[in-house]
């Protein structure tokens, strides 16, 4: 293994890839706010809480493993 | 322990069409895990690291990637079927192979797969018993892994064909060349942090179809009075009510099958002595992060259920249409093997619909890329080093795993390839694993609880446990009468066959050991220390606060069990 920096944790990556899929997915489900959906259930804008819920849990496991301070050996 | 997945490909028509954000989350998946393992090359410069992950992941790292290594795409899809078509019995599949199997392998067995500081189970095969177990159990191995590697790609490429009308040779070429790159690159920390990725994805991108499957349904009672109406029998919810008898149950098996059968040989002889799943345990940082790794997967393989099992019985309550078997499928009708692509087309919007396609996917390739991470393990470990290169430098056995890894791809696409001509090669994937699986976990157990198992009782054990369950297996496929001698019964149905096959496998196994030890020398005790239970020096855990001590979470496991199983009766 490199000693010359830590390696970055798994959750950091899970954080950014999963606040990328937030945005993304909130982003489609306010565009189609008003627009008919062939989805079952589509009234109660699962993108929405979906986009928003991955936004909380990405972005927290962003921040909470953002390499900050690390050091060289 | 996954069913037969086999999706026939409906020429010309697919389930569902992917809108341009679908696409990007598919595409940034992609990018991602190449991107980790770009990242990773950089850390895995020693065998060690390559190989072993470095021995340092933490508990929970160690769990996910231990349960995950499990959850592929083919168990999620097929599980899901097999509960459209058996019901919520398909639950025992997550819940007693769960418990008590792996709350064993952590309390007992992984302190002396860790004290032996062995690279493989077949490693640990050597230690104990000597070179002719290893090689059995060695080349056995890499053989299934490189085919079962292979079937995982052609499933995931005709499940794209039927799901998207993608080209089965892009999917092949594209998912294969991928995972190829991210694990020669990075080794195991590439497998491990993207199976770690795949459970959280698999979560995020299936739960929306059990949320609005239940509000659709009207929550459990409105589930069932739907399944009732739909199946006119209530043997479709219940766990083990309906196990009195093989006939009173959709599956055609009796509790003692699914008992012993299931939660004892076949799960055992899977969670304990599969080194797909051993390998990430091995790589936990220190004793204790190891013994807790198995039982942090319990609790999630028991919540499973709630994304596999549960999507199963509402598509069974909700869909305006009957699933068909595989053979049936096709002129508009799907078969059970889609209920889970059904299910997120009907709930998710564009976006949504990504994330729970990119989750099979990542499910396909995570079960690549541990196959591949463990073959090159144990080729290189257990094949190359031992019969063609007994004296190499460390650098030489971390190239040597690269260029295995490239060679394992090139292998498991022409074992895609070859199932493409021979499809029912599929279901013979299936009883090729079951026929290792019971007799390596008596073998194994056995050696780690006995000081007296001899070499020569380990081999020949081992060896009459696996020709008995072929042989078994065999005389079922050219009588099918003989299903309930192996049974015990006239009602057992097929699914039946596979548990009681284990138990007599795992009996024969086990006597033939213990006959053959009783004649033959065994290994002094200097050369099982830290190999055998009563050599091996287990740290005491008493001055630890009880949320530390894994029997504590152990318990937790078991109370867990127990409460589901009350539940669901």
């Amino acid at each position: 293994m490199s000693k010359e920096t830590p390696m970055l944790p798994v959750w950091f990556f899970i954080g950014v890839l999963l606040s990328i899929y937030g945005v993304i997915i909130l982003v489609m489900a306010v565009l189609d706010f008003n627009q008919t959906s062939q989805a079952v259930l589509a009234e109660y804008h699962p993108g929405l809480f979906g986009g928003i819920l991955l936004i909380l849990l990405g972005g927290f496991y962003t921040v909470w493993f953002w390499p900050r301070g690390r050091k060289k050996d | 322990m996954t069913p037969t997945l086999f999706a026939a490909a409906a020429p010309g028509s697919r389930l569902i069409s992917l809108a341009p954000a679908d696409l990007l989350i598919i595409v940034i998946y992609f990018v991602m895990v190449l991107g980790i393992g770009a990242y990773l090359k950089r850390f895995a410069n020693t065998s060690n690291d390559f190989f072993m992950a470095g021995r340092e992941m933490s508990a929970w790292v160690a769990g996910l990637s231990f349960l995950s290594a499990n959850l592929g795409a083919l168990e999620l899809m097929g599980w899901a079927a097999s509960t459209y078509q058996y019901g919520i019995l398909a639950a025992h599949f997550y819940w007693i192979a769960a418990f008590p199997s792996l709350a064993f392998l952590g309390l007992v067995m992984m302190p002396i797969y860790y004290a032996s500081k062995t690279h493989s189970v077949p490693g640990y095969l050597h230690l104990r018993y000597g070179e002719a177990t290893r090689a059995l159990s060695g080349i056995s191995f890499a053989v299934m892994t490189i085919l079962m590697s292979g079937i995982n790609m052609y499933a995931m490429a005709i499940v794209m064909k039927v799901v998207l009308g993608w080209n089965i040779h892009f999917s092949i070429w594209v998912s294969s060349l991928t995972v190829a790159a991210y694990v020669a690159l990075g080794g195991l920390y590439s497998a491990i942090f993207n199976e770690v990725l795949q459970f959280f994805l698999i979560w995020v991108g299936v739960l929306t179809v059990p949320i609005l499957g239940m509000i659709e349904a009207g929550g459990w009672t409105g589930l069932v009075a739907r399944i009732h109406q739909r199946v006119q029998s209530d043997q479709y919810v219940h766990l083990w009510s309906t196990l009195g008898t093989f006939s009173g149950n959709p599956m055609g098996v009796h509790w003692t099958g699914i008992a012993l059968g299931l939660g004892g040989v076949i799960a055992f002889g899977y969670w304990t002595t599969d080194f797909l799943v051993i390998q990430r345990a091995m790589a936990a940082k220190d004793l204790r992060a190891a013994r807790l790794a198995p039982i942090i997967a319990a609790y999630f393989k028991m919540m499973v259920p709630l994304i596999v099992i549960l999507p199963g019985l509402l598509g069974l309550a909700v869909l305006p249409f009957r699933l068909v078997p595989e053979g049936e499928a096709g002129h508009g009708l799907h078969s059970f093997n889609e209920v889970l692509p059904l299910m997120l087309a009907r709930y998710c919007g564009p976006g949504l619909l990504g994330l729970g396609i990119t989750a099979l996917i990542a499910g396909f390739m995570s079960g690549m890329a541990g196959n591949l991470s463990a073959f090159a393990t144990v080729w290189t470990y257990d094949i190359y080093r031992p019969y063609l290169c007994k004296v190499g430098s460390d650098a030489q056995y971390v190239v040597v795993g690269r260029w295995c890894t490239i060679l394992g791809v090139i292998l498991s696409i022409g074992a895609a390839y070859f199932v493409t001509q021979f499809k029912s090669i599929m279901d013979y994937m299936q009883a090729l694993v079951s026929f290792f699986i019971a007799p390596l976990c008596a073998t194994v157990i056995i050696g780690m609880l006995w000081k007296r198992a001899t070499p020569k009782g380990g081999f020949w054990g081992l060896l009459a446990g696996t020709v008995a369950s072929v042989a078994m297996f065999t005389l079922v496929k050219f009588n099918h009468s003989y299903l309930a001698i192996i049974a015990l019964s006239p009602d057992a149905k097929d699914m039946a066959e596979n548990l009681y096959r284990s138990i007599w496998s795992w009996l024969i196994c086990i006597i033939v050991t213990v006959v053959v030890s009783l004649y033959t020398a065994p290994k002094p005790a200097a050369e099982l220390q830290d190999i055998v239970y009563c050599y091996t020096q287990i740290p005491v855990e008493d001055k630890l606060p009880i949320y530390k001590r894994p029997i504590f979470w152990a318990t937790g496991v078991a109370v867990f069990f127990a409460i589901l199983q009350y539940i669901f009766w």
